[in-house]
């Protein structure tokens, strides 16, 4: 077996990341690399917002939380060599999004909503949760209320013990903006969010 | 042993816990349950590419890229060193984001109350791409420590705070790196949250080599991605 080397351990992102990661967003004189606005005017789809607070074991919205969603295009292409499809060239498929911007501390991700990538799983985003207290990120997933029937063949969603699974899906709302999922994610307590070992 | 759909575990043995108790703001924020395995799937196989093109030509400078009327105060120093997986194999052409304090130990972040000096000349975030040998390399001025609430008279180690995509979702890493003989490591609970056999990984090392003789002090710190263990979607 060839020589190993350990894994860098993962330290936390801190309280002060909002410059380095996020500057635009928080008003800071770099260019940002993401943002909350993934889909771009010619991006193909149906143009959704994700939006949601990040909540503590005290039950307070977290207000310097950094959220990453990584998805697939409308068709359910992701834009990485990986997939041989690859994406419509408008859609990379990366936000990112601080608390500390919005007064009720949400994060809030204007995209496309993805479509089933054809391996047998339901539309879904992926969520990185990192901030100030946790030494290492969690990975968790975002679900689509309205895909009731995709959700339940799932094989993620039903690795998920039965109880918690509501905890992964975003409930649909239709405001006058258009169409909103609302995801919260709890880091502790009875509706605990499910983040994954991925 | 291969796994055909990708990559190795996160070895908990070498990354902290979620919950630490002497890291005070640990115990309301980390999960309590049992992560669910999740094995990946496209969506973990892939993740986001961001090349050469999204840097701006003084992104890699901080003693640079924040500059208004002259440089920036403290002691000039390169940051370099090589991105790889587990086998040793470089990790090419990803995105490596830093950012830090200024020498004073100021973040020129809004809510950073610590009484010391901004620096006009400093802005402190950065950011550059790996080289096709998995290199990369930023010129910044060495960071000072600065105090935080965790307990009293707690200080920070220096430190500069660096995030990664590398190939996929899985290999994402944010963590800090430190300098080689700093007595505050000892007392800082963020650096001692890391089991004790992985600790020195997150330290640089001086080099005599990397040092640019009459201009500035070199340190090398290498970072070890998760690796594939098998070409990604091939099986
Ligand atoms: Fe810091």
């Amino acid at each position: 077996m060839a020589e190993n080397f350990g894994q860098t351990p993962s330290q936390t992102v801190g309280p002060y990341f909002a410059y380095g990661l996020t500057p635009e967003q928080y008003g800071y004189p770099l260019k940002e690399i993401a943002s909350g606005r993934l889909a771009s005017e010619d991006a193909e789809g149906q143009r959704i917002r994700i939006e949601g607070k990040v909540y503590d074991g005290a039950g307070a919205a977290i207000s310097d939380a950094m959220i990453e969603i990584w998805q697939a295009d409308a068709k359910g292409r992701y834009a990485h060599p990986a997939d041989p499809r690859g994406s419509n060239a408008d859609f990379r498929g990366f936000g990112r999004f601080g608390t500390g911007t919005d007064p009720d501390n949400r994060f809030i991700f204007d995209t496309v909503k993805p479509g089933a990538s054809g391996d047998g799983q339901a539309p879904h985003i992926n969520v990185t949760v990192f901030m100030r207290g946790m030494l290492v990120h969690a990975f968790t997933r975002l679900y689509f209320s309205d895909e009731a029937a995709a959700n339940a063949e799932d094989p993620v969603l039903s690795s998920v013990p039965a109880d918690r699974r509501d905890t992964l899906i975003a409930q649909r709302q239709e405001g006058p903006g258009g169409v909103v999922y609302r995801f919260d994610i709890h880091m502790q307590g009875d509706a605990e969010t499910v983040f994954f070992d991925a | 042993m291969t796994d055909p759909t990708g990559y190795t575990p996160r070895d908990w043995g070498s990354h902290p816990p979620y919950i630490y108790a002497d890291y005070k703001s640990t115990p309301l924020r980390g999960p309590t349950r049992p992560l669910v395995p999740l094995k990946a799937t496209l969506s973990e196989l892939t993740g986001p590419v961001y090349g050469h093109e999204t840097i701006g030509k003084l992104d890699a400078d901080l003693t640079k890229n924040g500059a208004k009327n002259g440089e920036p105060l403290g002691e000039r120093i390169i940051v370099t060193g090589r991105v790889m997986d587990e086998r040793g194999r470089p990790v090419p052409n990803t995105l490596v984001e830093v950012w830090q304090a200024n020498a004073a130990g100021r973040y020129i972040h809004k809510v950073d109350q610590h009484d010391a000096p901004l620096d006009p000349n400093f802005f402190g975030g950065g950011r550059c791409v790996t080289d096709s040998e998995g290199r990369y390399r930023f010129y910044t001025v060495k960071p000072g420590a600065y105090p935080w609430g965790n307990h009293p008279n707690a200080w920070r180690p220096n430190h500069i705070h660096f995030s990664l995509f590398g190939p996929s979702y899985l290999t994402r890493l944010v963590t800090q790196m430190y300098f080689p003989g700093d007595p505050l490591l000892a007392l800082d609970p963020i650096f001692l949250g890391t089991p004790e056999k992985a600790r020195d990984r997150l330290i640089s090392k001086f080099s005599i080599d990397v040092t640019e003789p009459e201009f500035a002090l070199g340190y090398v710190f290498d970072i070890v991605l998760r690796g594939a263990t098998a070409t990604p979607m091939e099986s």
